[in-house]
Parts: C-alpha cells; structure tokens; sequence
C-alpha cells in the first residue's frame, strides 16, 4: 500500500495535467483567438480605386489622396491631449467623445479617429505625430470629379458603417465603400482589393518581423477603370436644361441599349459629398424631403406616361387585328364611350392612325382600346393580352439594368381590377383611360425611354445599361441579349410614320431641328396629390418620348418635367435640343435653349405647399 | 561481474529521458530567447547561449557525479546537508538580490543558487537517516527527527523564496513510504483543503461544515469506539486552524501573495496586472492547438508576451509551438521518467539507495507538478523551474547532480555483492 501512494499520485497529477492541456489547447476556441490579436498586427496597403470614364473615354471621376488618422486606444499613451487637440482643430470634448466610441469598438484595433484630412492638416500632422503613441495616419484615395453633373449615375463612396463591416468581413472601420449608382453596383470591381500584411509585434506592441515571411501576406489590387455608355456632355447638357425644374431625361442608344444621359433633376454638384463636408451635405440633401434631390426621378420616378403610351395602344390594336392604318374613328372634341361618359379631347375630325397620333386623338385611342379589349369575351382576357403586349416593352416590370435602384411601374392586368372591382361587373368602358396612359398605368422615366427605343429599333431591345467596358471584362451578357416584343415588325412602320409626323404639322411642329428627321409624341399627364388630405389636381406633367434620326435611329430620349404643363411647352423642347445636341454637337437654337434655361418652375412648385389657394395649367 | 564498467550497468532509459528532455528544453528555450536574426547559438547574450553552455559544463559534471564511489554519498551525506544548510543561511549575509528574491551568491557574472543544490543534500540526509540504523517510524522521536531534517531547509529557505521551500514538503511522501502513520498526511491533506475552503468562503461556515462531518462520522462509528472528547479536539483544533489561516491571509500575507491565491480562485480578474502572466500564459498554450504552431513559430512566444518564459513559463513555449501532441508527450516523458526512478528505487539492495531514490522521484515530481499546474492556471504563481526544461545554470546543475548520483547507486548494486 505505502508503496502505491506515490506512483499513484503522480499518475492522477498526469491525467489532471493532460485534461487541463486538452480543455485548453483543443476545446477552448477563445484563446486562439486572443493570442492573435495579441501578436499579429494586420496592415492594409489601400489601392486606388478605379477611374470612370464616358462613353467617348473622357474622364469624369478620379481620384485624390485623403488623410484619416487613426487611433489604437490600447496604444495612446502620455499624449499632451491638449496639444493634439489644437493641432487638429477639435475640442477636448470631441477628443474624449471621439476616443471613448474607439474604445466601444476595440481598444487594439484603429478607428477613425479624424476622417479625410486635406494636405495641409495633414502635413501639420504628420510633422508632430511621433508625439502622439497610438496615432496613425492612413492614406485613402478619395473621388476628384471633372464635372458637376451626374451625381445620381455615380453615387459616391463614404465610410463602410458598422452593419456592413459585421456583414462583411472584407470591409474595416474607416475603409470606403461605393454607395448608389455605379460606384455601389461595381463596388468589387472599382476598389480593386486591398493588400494585406501581417506584421508580428512583441508585448511592447513594437513589430519584431513578418508574420510567418509574409506567407498570408498579399498584394493590393488595383481597382479597375470602367467606361460608362453616358455621354458626359449630353449628360451635363441635360442638367442644365432641367435647372429649376423637376423630373429626368433619359436617353438610350436603341442599337445596344446603352444608357447615353441619366439625368435627374434637381441634382447636385458630387464633389460635395467629398471631404470633411460629406457627411453634413448628405444629410442637407437627405433632408430636403420636398424637392428630394436624391431621388434619382429617372429611374425611380412612377408617372402616369400620358400620351406616349398612345404608341403601345396603337401597336397593340395593329397586333390583335381590330384596326388597320385606315380605321377612322370620329372626334368631335372627345368621343362618348358609355352612356354618360366622355372622354374629352382637344381636336376635331375623322381620324385614322396617322393623324391620331399626329394630333395626339383621344378619341381615336380610346376607341382602338376598347376595340382590343372587346375583342375577348371576357374584358379580364383582353387586359392581359394587352398587358402581355405591353411588357413585352420592358414595362412593368424591373428593367435589370446596372444600377441599383429601380422601380417597376404598373401594366394592370386582370388581376389588378379582381382587386379594384372585387365583385367584378368591369368592362373596357372602366379601364379606357390606359388607352391615353391615364388610368392605372404608371411608368419610369427609363420605361419611357427603353419604350421608345423599342419603337425605334421595330420590335426589339436591349436592357439598358450604364457601364460601356471594362478593362479585360466584357459586360454582362445579359446586356447582349435581345429582347424581341409580341408585335410584329411590320406595325411599327405606321406608328413611326405616325410619330414623324408629330414634328410636320402635328403637336411638336414648332420643334423641328433642322436636317434631323425626329420621331416623337407629346405627353400631357394629369396627376393629383393629397393637399391637406384633399385630392387635389396639380399642374399636368410636361412628357415627351422621341428618336432620331428616324432612319437610322441613335437616340431614344424620354423627358418628364413635373408640372411642366402641356408635352411641347417643356419636355418637347428639352427632348428637342438634347437630341440635337447628341447629334449634331451644337444648339442651332439659342433662342430655344434660352427660353427653356429661363423656365423657373420653382413658382409652380412652390404654390403647392404654400398653403394658399393656387390655379393650375397656366391659370 | 565485479569489474563489470559502471557504463554497462547504468540505466539507460534515465539517462535517455534526461538527455532527451536537456535537448527539448533547450530548443524551447532557444524559440522563446532567440531574437529574429541568430548569428550564433553560443551567442552569449541571449540566454539559450548560455544555457548550451551550462549543458555543456553538465558532460563533465556528470562524469565526475558517476566517477565517485556510491560509498562516499552515503558517507559524506551529513556533512553535504550541513554544508548546503549554511550555504543557504549564508544568504541572508552574503545574498545578492535578483528580482527581489535574495537566493543567489553572485560570483562576478556567475550566480549560484544554493537552495538547489540543498534539494539533492536533503534527500542524502534523508536517505541516510532513514537507512543508517534499523529505523522504525512508529517511534515518535525518529518522526520528529526524520520531519526535522526535511524542516530545516524549508525554514531557511522560506523566507526567500516560498517556491522552493515548498519543495521540501515532498519529501514527507518518502517518510510515508518509510512507514511514517498515515495521519500525518491526512493531517496536512485537510490542512490543504481546509486553508483553500478558508479562502473561498468565511471561517465561520466552514466550522459549521467541518461540525457537521465530525458528527456525521461521529453517528455512523460503533458505539464503542465513540470518543466525544477526541472529536471535540478535532473540531476545536480545525476551528483555530481555519481562523488562523484567515487571520495570516488577511494580516500577515503580503499583498502580492494574496493576489497569486485570489487570482486563481476567480475572485480577482485582473489581466493586466497580477494576472497578467497566467492570463498570457493561459493564450500562449490554448493558442498551440492540436498541433501547435510549429518550432520558432509561436506568435506570443516571438512577442514575448509571457513573462519570465524561457524560465518559469517555459512550457507555454511547448504548448504553443508544439501544441497538445508535443504537450503531451512532454508530460509523458516526465512521468517516464520519474516512474523509472521509482521502480528502481524499489529494486534497490540497500535503505539507503531506495529512499534516495524516492526522494529524487519526489523532488522532480513535485517541480513537474506545481510547474505545469502553474501554467496552466490550476495552482497559484510560485517560482518553481521545470526540471531540465527551464533556464538557469544552478537549476541545471542540481537536478542533474539529483539525477545521476541516483544513476550512480543504481550502478552500484550489482558491485556490492
């Protein structure tokens, strides 16, 4: 027995040891965990982001070096506080606020402590810094832009917040990151990747080597450069034109679907979301919730179209058979379509297709309308055949475009009246108004114009998009794939007739440019909005749709103007002196273009939130 | 046979481990003392260049150890002890302080440690007086005696450098396995567990725990062998036992040495300051993993992230770089070896080899077992080297003269037929 005490003592201790080991080494994940972030410092070689030019490879966004100082609270030791504090310009408040949130993230990993130095504070700086343990600066590229328009194309890039760096794990407090527009839809391949190394550090926190020679280390990758298929000085030409008023221009390439302005209105200069300032600008602009300049009209903006859906109407009776190019509907100033009930409309006369999408009928498209429809027995069957067709546009639907927002606009189906008229009892008199792009159809900005560019191109289209090439990328091959629609190309023909014929004696005549042959169509859009909880009828929507040339077609353009009146008071001339810009490079018009930079439509805007009593349509 | 070379009759499995545990620990201590770039491994500014020196001196060193007669440690043991005793009294004269501690002699750059040394003189003592006369440890003033030679050392050396006293009190499980009763380890087992029970909770309720055990043991003995009195004296004696430890620990600990206890028990977290060594220690060995990190590749060994690692904590070193395989096999060789020794302590011919022996099992037994339980945050900081693993000269020295003076006798029993 005495001799059994001490081997078996010691073979308990053994077994008590080992367990330990075990518990230790094998189950206990967290000190793994600790010992890296206690020994190995990553730093981070920041690439320079890539460059965005247009369509014709001009630059428009580059880059400029930015400053960030850094802290490690761990670090920061014996610092004349008062010192640091003048030299950057804040106060002693700001330094313990600023520091006591670093803390709440890490106290061994670098925070922000200032964001976005120019090179003059940052030069005082750096002078001192050896003075300050646990400061460091880290250089960013910022955005230099070479234009003041765009903006809503662009987006802009901002510190990444916390709930995408605990997304994900690529992204560290104080790295940049692409918000909206191209610089969010292309984020991966404009900030290229940051390098990383890892650095060893003794208990001292001084770096004592590489870490394990650079195994894990890698090299930065530079973002890459993208071309965009906007075409920059059409593009600020557009944001000129739409000064002081409000709505979007798009214009598209109908041959590849490429996107040649994106233009929103009103807008903002991007560089002022650059620098120290960013973040009270954005906010200001966040604010403004009246004129939402952040709002990117052009491809979020839902309007009742208004005449140009007129187009789709005609293609659709050709399509179905109910009319031909000489089925004459009477006008006589409108057309009575139930009893009681009258469509109004502004001419007179016996018209066919040509003249009614000349003088812009709605008579003559009321009729054709509820010819298509009646064509079913059932009305629900002949709203979704006229719904197909209409999608077959690209409306209704999300475009699949490359930029991050959008809106799918509305193409009612029989399902969408189930809803209205849940007892049912609805026929085509109810719904006539689609006919005229009034009733419960709603389009985008970009809808409008990918429409046009459809009618340009006689039944097809490509997706629009906005990123022409990238260095060694194709584009996506879903920009490549033709979209056909269910009309067959031989109705088009008529319609553009049609179409041409607006700009020679019908509703754009006075808009003619010389030795351009336009397609186009005015559009008037009534629209209401809740004042004081009462539905209240505003100024009409200014719209118009057009291409040209008519022969060999090279830009569709959809304009809205919000309130603007009547389509050829300011959205026919906007589409007019774009067109004619992209074209021909200069305005022959001056005296146009004048009179349309002069339009302030600030008066019209601001009668509706006045308060007061206010006429609309010019009265 | 009798001419038989010592060389032949030496065990080679010791001599084995011991060789293969010199050369881990110094690979170890190289990893955790080396600088990024090394010029040369005698490069006598670092301390893995000089512990290839202090292992070197070790070759001659045991061949002396092996050349003297077994004869002469069993004769010369007394005065071996005596002279290691003054050695030790000697410090509170002659002593430099090094890190607070007064337990070296400083000869111009070479310091010596004597309460090393005094761990072999100790169990020669021992193993002397235990087998010089037919001793019989029921006798209570050869208990006295045998408690006393292991006593004089700790009372020396306590006052320094607690770590090594504690050493010392291995050594009883010798006088136990000599036949001393079996109450007096139950005695300083309850002691143990009554001075951690004090710490963790109030005195009061551990006299009330302790009244109702005593009872309960109490109510289930026969009836004739009921003593009320004999129990009374237990309680009263675990009673004043229990409030005095709460008295020392509160009143005559110094505030440094309560930490080390309040620490480990959980009632102080503090990683910065007093925890920090086990703190870092513990991350050091948790970060090894299965397989650890690889030789030279330990990040906190590299950082120096654990105080005093090349001595003290060298095997964090180990479960970093070489993670739970290499931990384990460390553990294994250590038990290895301490396991031999005692089989062959019992195969000895004479008392006096057999409790050197034991004494030598002990000795490395209890270093191995407050070291690792150290480091891995299961028993208080003490300043205890792991054998042959941690750095330092008179430490080397020492467990290699414990060692092989036992290789040595072991040698030597075939001769004295």
């Amino acid at each position: 027995m005495r001799k059994a005490l001490l081997p078996t003592i010691i073979i308990i201790a053994a077994i008590l040891i080992v367990i330990r080991l075990f518990y230790l080494q094998v189950i206990d994940d967290t000190l793994k965990l600790k010992s890296d972030n206690n020994a190995i410092k990553i730093i981070y070689d920041y690439p320079e982001r890539g460059y965005i030019y247009d369509r014709n490879g001009k630059l428009i966004v580059a880059n400029q070096p930015s400053y960030d100082i850094m802290v490690t609270p761990r670090d920061v030791k014996n610092i004349d506080t008062l010192e640091l504090c003048k030299l950057l310009n804040i106060t002693k408040g700001d330094f313990d606020r600023i520091l006591a949130k670093a803390i709440v993230y890490s106290p061994r990993l670098p925070s922000v402590f200032l964001p976005q130095l120019n090179k003059k504070e940052y030069a005082a700086f750096q002078e001192k810094q050896r003075k300050f343990q646990g400061f460091e600066i880290v250089k960013r590229s910022l955005r230099d832009y070479q234009t003041t328009a765009g903006s809503n194309i662009f987006g802009f890039i901002t510190q990444a917040s916390e709930k995408i760096i605990e997304k994900n794990p690529y992204y560290k407090p104080g790295d940049l990151i692409g918000k909206q527009g191209v610089e969010q839809e292309y984020e991966e391949i404009l900030r290229g990747r940051k390098g990383v190394k890892y650095r060893q550090r003794d208990k001292f926190n001084k770096d004592i080597g590489s870490y394990k020679e650079g195994k894990f280390d890698t090299i930065a990758i530079q973002g890459e450069d993208i071309n965009l298929t906007i075409d920059i000085a059409l593009q600020e030409y557009g944001e000129e034109l739409m000064t002081n008023k409000r709505g979007g221009i798009v214009a598209i390439e109908p041959k590849t679907g490429e996107i040649l302005a994106l233009v929103t209105a009103p807008s903002y200069d991007p560089a002022i979301l650059v620098g120290r300032e960013r973040s009270r600008n954005y906010t200001k602009l966040f604010n403004d919730s009246i004129s939402k300049p952040l709002f990117d009209r052009g491809l979020l903006a839902v309007y009742p179209p208004g005449s140009p859906s007129k187009i789709i109407t005609g293609l659709i009776g050709l399509q179905e058979g109910v009319i031909d190019e000489q089925t004459t509907f009477m006008c006589n100033h409108g057309f009575s379509y139930a009893r009681g009930r009258f469509m109004r409309c502004h001419g007179s006369g016996p018209h066919q297709l040509y003249n009614g999408i000349t003088q812009s009928c709605n008579a003559y498209f009321g009729n054709v309308y509820m010819k298509t429809i009646n064509k079913f027995v059932r009305p629900a069957d002949g709203v979704d055949v006229w719904s197909k067709h209409a999608r077959s546009f690209g409306l209704g639907e999300y475009m699949g475009y490359d930029l991050p927002v959008g809106k799918r606009g509305l193409i009612p189906t029989s399902k969408t009246y189930k809803r209205i008229y849940p007892n049912g009892g609805w026929r085509s008199t109810a719904i006539v108004s689609n006919a005229i792009g009034q009733g419960e159809i709603l389009m985008t900005p970009i809808q409008l114009a990918n429409m046009m560019a459809t009618v340009a191109n006689e039944g097809f289209y490509y997706t629009p998009h906005i990123v022409k090439r990238i260095k060694d990328h194709q584009i996506e091959q879903k920009f490549k794939n033709k979209h056909v629609t269910t009309i067959d190309k031989k109705y088009f023909k008529p319609v553009i007739e049609g179409l041409h014929g607006v700009y020679n004696g019908g509703t754009a005549s006075a808009l003619k440019i010389e030795g351009i042959e336009i397609c186009g169509k005015t559009g008037t859009a009534e629209n209401f909005a809740k004042i004081n909880g009462v539905r209240t009828q505003l100024t009409d929507h200014s719209i118009f749709v057009a291409f040209a040339p008519k022969d060999n077609p090279k830009i569709a353009i959809a304009v809205l103007v919000e309130h603007g009146y009547y389509g050829a008071r300011n959205a026919g001339p906007i589409a007019s002196l774009m067109i004619e810009k992209y074209l021909k490079g200069v305005i022959t018009r001056k005296d146009l273009e004048k009179k349309i930079y002069d339009n302030d439509l600030q008066k019209e805007y601001a009668k509706y939130i006045s308060g007061q009593p206010f006429g609309i349509n010019g009265r | 046979m009798k001419n038989q070379s010592v060389r032949s009759n030496i065990d080679w499995v010791i001599v084995s481990i011991y060789i293969i545990l010199v050369i881990l620990g110094w690979l170890n201590i190289f990893s955790s003392s080396s600088p990024v770039e090394v010029t040369s491994i005698f490069d006598m500014n670092y301390e893995y260049g000089k512990q290839l020196l202090f292992i070197i001196v070790t070759i001659p060193l045991i061949i002396v150890v092996l050349s003297i007669d077994a004869k002469f440690y069993e004769k010369f043991s007394s005065i071996i002890y005596a002279v290691a005793l003054l050695g030790v009294a000697g410090l509170f004269v002659f002593g430099k302080e090094i890190k607070g501690q007064t337990n070296w002699y400083s000869f111009g750059s070479f310091s010596l440690q004597p309460a090393e040394f005094a761990k072999a003189a100790t169990a020669l003592a021992l193993a002397k007086y235990l087998g010089d006369v037919q001793i019989n440890l029921n006798d209570v003033r050869k208990q006295i005696i045998g408690l006393a030679i292991i006593a004089l050392p700790i009372l020396l050396i306590i006052p320094n450098d607690p770590g090594s006293a504690l050493i010392f009190t291995a050594l009883s499980l010798v006088l136990y396995r000599e036949g001393l009763p079996a109450w007096y380890l139950w005695t300083g087992f309850i002691a143990i567990i009554l001075f951690v029970m004090s710490l963790l909770l109030q005195p009061v309720y551990i006299v009330l725990i302790s009244l109702v055990v005593i009872a309960l043991i109490y109510l289930r003995t026969r009836l004739v062998n009921r003593n009320i009195v004999f129990s009374a004296i237990i309680l009263v004696l675990i009673s004043a036992y229990t409030f005095s430890v709460s008295y020392v620990f509160d009143n005559v600990f110094q505030d440094h040495h309560r930490d080390r206890f309040n620490v480990l028990l959980g009632k102080r977290v503090d990683d910065k300051g007093i925890g920090y060594n086990i703190n870092q220690s513990k991350i050091a060995i948790g970060s090894g993993g299965w397989y650890g990190k690889g030789f030279l590749e330990g990040t906190q060994t590299k950082g120096g992230f654990v105080p005093e690692q090349h001595t003290d904590y060298i095997f964090t070193t180990v479960g970093e770089e070489w993670g739970f395989i290499g931990s384990t096999v460390v553990i294994l060789l250590f038990i290895g070896l301490i396991l031999r020794i005692i089989y062959l302590a019992e195969r000895q011919k004479t008392k006096f080899s057999r409790v050197y022996g034991y004494c030598v099992a002990s000795i490395l037994f209890i270093h191995f077992f407050i070291n690792t339980a150290m480091v891995l945050g299961m028993f208080p900081t003490v300043g205890v080297p792991l054998p042959m693993f941690s750095y330092g000269g008179s430490g080397l020295f020492a467990f290699t003269i414990l060692i092989f003076i036992f290789v040595k006798m072991d040698a030597n029993k075939v001769n004295e037929w």
